[in-house]
């Protein structure tokens, strides 16, 4: 039957608390590169040029439709087939930073898709060019609405991390298959990063609807 | 070797793995359907206990991801004395945890039901039971369906991840091709565009196609 060891516990405590600090690193990396990343795909969708709107739109839809484990797969067995060595630090921040990317594209979409459209006609009438239009204009206005999806994502992308230890980035999950495939003891190690994770998510979650709730009032929309 | 050499002497993998996927995938799906549904309703119960168990499982499945989820079933449960095979580990693993956040899809779309159906079929003396199987559940399913759709290719997304404790699906096979030919682009992008297909051309039309139809029966077309 059940046998939980404290002293164990202890023992791989440090350990698991170092991988902690890899696993958030991975999530804070992964997602600047999908904010990033992402506004240039929504933006992407938005050009008058046909094929380009029309390549951005499926690899969107690619992205978000097929598992991010196997991408990840992908990109860290791909490059070396083509002379590309990737670390699994470059190949897993790419895929997952790709992968919220495509999701905050949407997210961004349905933003700047909710600006009024006397904003637009406003910067045409004042002869704005299209780069001040989005940067000075829209997407100020856009980013507030898109908040309450980016924090979504932000604890999607957080919990989405373990699919890294599949290459072997040595992020909180990686620790505990080692941990366990050392001592033979699977029970201490699995249930720290179930704990870990809901001591970390559920208040991120909570803090997520405050600025939201903050960013609301300060703009004087709710 | 061209890509058409590579397709006929691993094609008969990549079907057995999209078949157990496809398995995984159903199985998964109505489980978390009936979990959506008993926890989205039960998290709605003026009972405390019902209210705080659909809460339970609701913020610990939706807190931790699924691959710990996966992991810990597969290695901690037998702990307990429960065994499951993989195969049946799998597709609870990503039940449970699509379940959950199904569960929210639930609870929202019910208290998005007018309150005067609930005033009308109280007035009209409808048992509790009636009062939801008959007036609130089939709006509310109305409501509930466009979400679902994510949902659903989460969940088939989802279950790629039960490769990881070596039930043979779809991505399992991708890998052991990669292991045995190093074609890393043929093996992976095989797979990738079997996914891709699978979700748009199957899962998403026919969500799309029971939105229609359910509008249609309401009324709503």
């Amino acid at each position: 039957m059940l046998d939980w060891r404290w002293d164990f516990t202890f023992e791989i405590m440090p350990r698991m608390l170092w991988a902690t600090l890899n696993t958030l690193m991975a999530a804070g990396i992964g997602y600047a590169i999908a904010i990033v990343l992402g506004l240039v795909l929504a933006l992407a969708q938005r050009t008058p040029y046909r094929p380009l709107t029309f390549v951005v739109r499926e690899a969107v839809e690619f992205i978000r439709s097929t598992p991010l484990v196997l991408q990840i797969f992908f990109v860290f067995y791909v490059g070396p087939q083509y002379g590309v060595t990737l670390s699994p630090w470059v190949a897993g921040m790419i895929a997952i930073g790709l992968h919220y990317a495509a999701y905050l594209s949407e997210v961004y979409r349905g933003g700047i898709e909710s600006v009024p459209k006397g904003q637009w006609e406003a910067c045409t009438a004042l002869n704005m060019s299209t780069a001040q239009t989005y940067f000075r204009i829209i997407i100020p206005q856009a980013l507030p609405l898109s908040v309450a999806g980016m924090g979504n994502y932000l604890v999607g992308i957080f919990k989405d991390t373990p699919m890294l230890s599949v290459i072997g980035v040595a992020e909180l999950m990686h620790a505990a298959n080692a941990i366990g495939g050392q001592h033979y003891r699977y029970l201490e190690p699995y249930t720290i990063v179930g704990v870990v994770f809901l001591l970390i998510s559920l208040p991120s979650a909570g803090l997520i609807r405050a600025f939201e709730a903050w960013v609301r009032r300060k703009l004087g929309m709710s | 070797m061209s890509y058409l050499d590579f397709l006929a002497e691993h094609g008969g993998r990549y079907i057995d793995g999209t078949l157990i996927t496809a398995a995984q995938f159903l199985l998964a799906a109505v489980l978390a359907i009936l979990l959506a549904l008993i926890a989205g309703l039960m998290k709605l119960s003026a009972n405390p206990i019902a209210k705080g168990v659909a809460v339970t499982y609701i913020e610990f499945f939706r807190g931790t991801s699924l691959l710990v989820q996966l992991f810990w079933l597969f290695f901690v449960l037998p702990l307990f004395g429960i065994t499951f095979d993989k195969f049946t580990t799998g597709f609870i693993a990503v039940g449970l945890n699509l379940g959950a956040y199904g569960a929210e899809l639930v609870r929202g779309a019910i208290q998005s039901v007018p309150k005067g159906q609930w005033e009308a079929s109280y007035a009209l003396s409808m048992s509790p039971a009636t009062q939801m199987r008959r007036i609130i559940l089939p709006q509310a399913f109305v409501a509930m369906l466009p979400p679902w759709g994510n949902l659903i290719i989460e969940l088939l997304k989802g279950t790629a991840l039960v490769s990881l404790i070596a039930v043979s699906d779809l991505m399992f096979e991708a890998r052991q091709i990669n292991g045995s030919t190093y074609l890393s682009a043929q093996a992976f992008g095989t797979a990738l565009v079997i996914y891709y297909v699978f979700a748009r051309l199957l899962v998403t039309p026919f969500m799309r196609w029971l939105e229609r139809t359910m509008r249609r029966r309401m009324g709503r077309a």
